[in-house]
């Protein structure tokens, strides 16, 4: 037993010591199941590849939570170095300013290597300010697309190597197949938020708010009730009505997929870095990609769709071996290996121009992947593709989730519902424009 | 009322003092915190506040969500406390015939109360859930499109449900127990009197109840008013449209999720408030008028 104890004491003590040797930067991320697994990976791959830094990452949860965590830690002076986070956060974040330390600052502070031009502007432009500076590094990002049942394609008399283009389109399509009987349903989506509020805005130049869709301040107010906006929910509700759409649930739909994985319906607007989980369950099918559908009478219609996922904020209040070591990592990260074996894995979009070249003999083995990619890169972002940015917009997202619920319901036609929106978000916003003074 | 007399005069402070200072810590220090917030406005991280006097209770009067949260909240705890303890009613009557069995049937009908609330949301949420459920199968056979993710009834139904079944054994215990501390001679009296057991249990069994019954509204009101956060998490975490959304999650929504530690802490203090009438009502009543 004495030797026992003995001969674990002088272990801890050697671990004790060769942790003190290397300056620990503690990365809180929201990377559960295969996708944690495969950011460990990476984080090991850093650790290994020197002896002065060691990342050491913890999962905290979901999005919010890893966020809510990461702000109680700040507010306790225990924060992280680095946290992931969301991209409706980056609003909250980025009018932090005493708590965060914007990621060009660090690099030029660290002198670090990095070139702003080598990020791809449709995914970092999210996260930059208006001076075109990046505040944090987008980690994983991902933009919704079409995945579609091209087994029901083919059943329903259509061809299965041509998504619908348009809207119009989208419905002609699902009432052959519901009429066929091939499907139960036309299509179903997850967020309505994200992809058929946000997304379509942008996709039909459309803003979803003032101020540069809330880059240009705090001051900036929503105005997506107009005219593109309200024309597409009242189709929504109309299809629903009709039986050609069928609606997922709030946040993310989580009852989308199984309706799409059921084949109960024939097409699902998803996430691109959804791919690998499509794939994996369409087990008796077989899967088309397409790009998101958009309204022909609309002009300017498709600009580019937005990003959505998260990114890495570094926090302010440590010591500067950390920073320097934060500096090498995202180093690490941004590296065209690093990017092209994180994207090609998960899905997710490569944040930088090497890596997308690197990625091209992926790309063509692996039909629809680059399916997102080249939506966002269709055209140069303007000011209403480039992302939003908003405070409190966690809640807005609640709110659009709300009302779009009030909508089906029958309770308020698409002009009041989308009125709602503005409304009750305006006041989110005015609250934390006031909480940030 | 007995005194007991302590010499030394520390002694009884040090025996209490554990006690003291748990309730300091977890009680009464964030109670003041949330007083405190309360009044202020800050933002996520804490780096800019401001004291901006009553204005995040003002906030709440003139908010329509938070209103309507008050509405879903009355609804809700009546709705639960009515089906909880109507179950538990009539299964502690039906308990209470029994023989020999009794002690196995209570056994069994206690057993839900161990359930923490979050896993009840959980197995709730899989029985009804729209596309993998049980529930909505059966009710399909019988052509009820049952939905809580989009309708608003079907959600109430859901948490009600879900926070009332867990409920029924704390209630049935009590009831139980009380049903056994109505004499049995009462009964038999009225028997010989030529009233029916209908007349029998309105007349006597449940005015000798009352004090039972008194003491678990409050109870219950209390539980659903606070303790089934677990389940409305589990299960349709306040949606839709907010059709769910009681006081106490949203108070956990808008501080935790939506960062906005002001107005959480208002709710929370105005929740206080209301915890503090229950107690009131339940210390000068039960204890006191409800008598027979």
């Amino acid at each position: 037993m004495n030797k026992l104890f003995a001969a674990s004491t002088v272990a801890l003590i050697a671990s004790l010591s060769a942790a003190n040797a290397q300056t620990e930067i503690q990365w809180w991320h929201a990377m559960g199941g295969e996708l944690g697994a495969k950011l460990e990976e990476i984080t090991k791959g850093f650790n290994d590849s020197q002896d002065e830094y060691t990342v050491v990452p913890s999962y905290k949860g979901t999005y919010p939570e890893t966020m809510t965590a990461a702000i109680a830690a700040f507010r306790a002076q225990q924060q992280p170095a680095i946290v992931q986070v969301f991209e409706v956060g980056t609003g909250t974040m980025m009018a932090a300013e005493g708590a965060i330390v914007p990621v060009h600052q660090l690099m030029e502070e660290q002198g670090a290597d990095f070139n702003p031009q080598a990020y791809l502007p449709s995914v970092v432009g999210y996260y930059t300010d208006t001076n075109g500076n990046m505040l944090s590094l987008p980690f994983n990002s991902s933009t919704p697309i079409v995945y579609y049942n091209k087994t029901v394609f083919e059943k329903a008399g259509l061809d299965p190597n041509s998504p619908p283009k348009t809207w119009a389109e989208l419905e002609e399509f699902s009432t052959k197949i519901k009429e066929s009987g091939a499907a139960n349903c036309g299509f179903t989506t997850q967020w309505i938020s994200w992809i058929q509020t946000e997304n379509l805005s942008a996709w039909h130049n459309q803003p979803i708010g003032t101020e540069q869709n809330g880059f240009g301040g705090t001051s900036a107010r929503l105005t997506l009730n107009g005219p593109v906006q309200v024309k597409h929910w009242e189709n929504l509700k109309r299809l629903s009505d009709e039986g050609i759409f069928k609606y997922g649930g709030p946040v993310g739909g989580d009852n989308a997929a199984p309706m799409f994985y059921s084949q109960d319906c024939a097409m699902y607007m998803a996430s691109s870095a959804s791919r690998a989980g499509v794939i994996a369950n369409a087990k008796d099918f077989e899967v088309g990609y397409g790009m998101l559908p958009y309204y022909d009478d609309v002009e300017g219609a498709p600009q580019n769709s937005i990003i959505g996922g998260a990114s890495l904020w570094v926090l302010s209040g440590k010591p500067d071996e950390e920073y320097a070591g934060v500096a090498k990592f995202f180093e690490y990260l941004s590296s065209p290996e690093v990017q092209a074996d994180w994207a090609s894995f998960s899905g997710y979009l490569p944040i930088t121009q090497a890596a997308m070249d690197q990625m091209a003999t992926f790309y063509s083995e692996n039909p629809g992947a680059d399916t997102g990619i080249k939506q966002i890169t269709l055209n140069e972002p303007t000011e209403n593709s480039k992302g939003l940015r908003f405070g409190n917009y966690v809640q807005i997202r609640g709110i659009i989730d709300e009302e779009f619920e009030q909508l089906l319901s029958g309770s308020k036609d698409a002009q009041g519902a989308l009125d709602s929106v503005v409304e009750r978000g305006n006041a989110l916003i005015a609250e934390f424009e006031a909480q940030n003074q | 009322m007995k005194r007991t007399l302590f010499r030394n005069q520390l002694l009884p402070w040090l025996l209490l003092a554990p006690q003291l200072a748990i309730t300091f810590i977890f009680f009464l220090w964030p109670a003041a915190q949330a007083v405190r917030q309360s009044f202020l406005r800050q933002d996520a991280f804490g780096i800019n506040t401001t004291f901006v006097g009553l204005s995040n209770f003002q906030a709440l009067w003139n908010s329509p969500e938070y209103l309507n949260s008050l509405q879903v909240t009355a609804v809700f705890a009546v709705l639960v406390t009515v089906l909880s303890m109507g179950f538990a009613l009539l299964l502690a009557v039906a308990v209470d015939r029994m023989i020999r069995s009794t002690s196995v049937y209570t056994t069994l009908l206690v057993w839900p109360y161990a359930v923490a609330p979050a896993v009840a949301g959980i197995l709730w949420w899989f029985i009804f859930n729209p596309t993998i459920g049980v529930m909505p199968y059966f009710l399909d056979a019988i052509g009820y499109d049952w939905n809580h993710i989009s309708s608003k009834t079907d959600a109430m139904t859901l948490v009600v449900i879900a926070s009332a079944w867990k409920q029924i054994s704390y209630n049935f215990l009590f009831f139980v127990a009380g049903l056994q501390s109505v004499p049995a001679s009462l009964r038999e009296a009225a028997a010989i009197d030529g009233a029916g057991p209908v007349r029998r249990f309105f007349d006597i069994t449940v005015p000798l109840l009352s004090p039972t019954t008194f003491f678990l509204l409050v109870v219950n009101i209390v539980y659903a008013m606070f303790d089934t956060f677990g389940v409305i998490d589990a299960t349709t975490e306040g949606g839709p449209a907010q059709a769910t959304n009681i006081l106490v999650y949203k108070v956990y929504f808008d501080g935790f999720v939506g960062q906005n530690m002001g107005s959480s802490a208002a709710q929370s203090v105005i929740l206080m408030l209301i915890v503090i009438a229950l107690t009131v009502v339940q210390f000068r009543y039960v204890e006191k008028k409800v008598a027979y």
